[in-house]
């Protein structure tokens, strides 16, 4: 857990060595969102997570080796109004006293060209685990790296808002999520 | 026209006036009840739907309302009693036409109130209004404050406007009410020429 929480000072340091071996993998949580769109009543509401940490290995010479984890604190979400966030942490929604963390760990990264790549992985919600693809748009800028990405998640895939809010009538079933994962470059070799 | 001569003769307003205030009228109290019911519910999918049931209902009565301000400006309406008095007329035409300024002011309240809480109108799930303020959570409390003081001031003075109309049927026993309820006429003696 350390070796990416360090990540301040070592990007300093990156940027002082050579650039050969370019190794995107000090997560820059300032820099980075998870935001995502819930439809109420087929009205878009925009909400966010503030709380999330990735470890991850990107060599841009080297994509399909790529490596990618990703936590978030399911607590530190902004669902668009306090009434939804104090009902989103209880047991129908994201149930988060027992299951306070979302995560996800990437089993493959298939370069698709152009920059463009199909990260798939295990996504664990809840207690319950299942396999997500989701199209990445890398963009190098300077020293960092931005992996930019939308998905849709489907809510009752993993019991999202059970119960009374299960009907899609109300709160639809997609959930269109949007990330964007920020880290900088440090020396490949280690 | 209708060749049925009686409603010419009367002092009535046009059936789509009357229309037109009687459907805004039950539309804004049943609204306004709405509101009053749901904003204290605990969240929940019912919570959700009451809120847009609500929103769709205020854009729908906005529309209603600018159909009527334009009758209203195309058409005269019919003269008050002669022998009411210069404060009352007064009176009444200030309270109609806060009465006007509050139906638009209202609706739009709330439709600011909505952006500025980061929830769109989408009319009847479908249209969606735009958004014309960002959301901000301070602007969107004090909106609410706006929306909520606009709304018991229109209920004040729709109880001012219903007081005044009943004063002039039973008290003043005159033509005041049966302009805008024409089946009541009969029974007002001053009517019948």
């Amino acid at each position: 857990m350390k070796h990416w929480q360090h990540c301040l000072a070592l990007g300093v340091l990156a940027a002082t060595l050579p650039a050969h071996a370019i190794e995107f993998s000090q997560f820059q949580p300032a820099k980075s969102s998870l935001t995502f769109v819930s439809k109420q009543m087929n009205v878009p509401v925009e909400g966010k997570f503030n709380s999330f940490r990735s470890k991850l290995a990107f060599d841009p010479a080297k994509p399909a080796a790529a490596k990618a984890e990703f936590e978030i604190d399911l607590a530190s979400i902004d669902a668009g109004s306090q009434d939804a966030n104090d009902e989103v942490a209880g047991k129908a929604w994201f149930n988060t006293k027992a299951f306070p963390v979302a995560k996800f760990v990437s089993t493959s990264v298939k370069p698709l060209g152009n920059n463009r790549f199909e990260v798939a992985g295990k996504m664990t919600i809840k207690g319950k685990t299942l396999d997500l693809t989701a199209p990445v748009t890398l963009r190098q800028e300077g020293n960092s790296a931005a992996f930019e990405g939308s998905l849709v998640l489907k809510r009752a895939d993993y019991a999202i808002g059970d119960g009374v809010w299960a009907d899609f009538g109300t709160v639809a079933n997609e959930i269109q999520i949007k990330f964007r994962l920020v880290a900088s470059a440090s020396p490949a070799a280690k | 026209m209708s060749p049925n001569a009686a409603s010419g003769s009367r002092n009535s307003y046009s059936h789509v006036a009357i229309g037109l205030h009687w459907l805004i009228a039950f539309a804004l109290v049943a609204t306004f009840a709405l509101g009053l019911y749901m904003h204290e519910l605990p969240l929940s999918p019912q919570k959700l739907k009451l809120y847009s049931w609500h929103k769709w209902a205020g854009v729908t009565i906005f529309l209603f309302v600018v159909l009527r301000l334009g009758w209203r400006l195309a058409h005269r309406p019919p003269a008050l009693p002669a022998a009411m008095p210069a404060w009352q007329r007064m009176a009444a035409e200030a309270t109609h036409v806060l009465l006007y300024l509050l139906m638009i002011a209202v609706p739009l309240s709330g439709w600011l109130m909505s952006s500025a809480k980061g929830f769109q109108t989408v009319w009847f799930g479908l249209l969606p209004l735009p958004d014309l303020l960002d959301k901000n959570k301070e602007l969107g409390d004090l909106l609410k404050e706006v929306h909520e003081a606009l709304n018991f001031g229109m209920a004040g003075l729709v109880l001012a406007h219903l007081g005044a109309a009943l004063k002039h049927h039973v008290i003043d026993r005159d033509d005041v009410l049966s302009r805008m309820l024409p089946f009541l006429a009969k029974t007002v003696p001053g009517e019948l020429k």
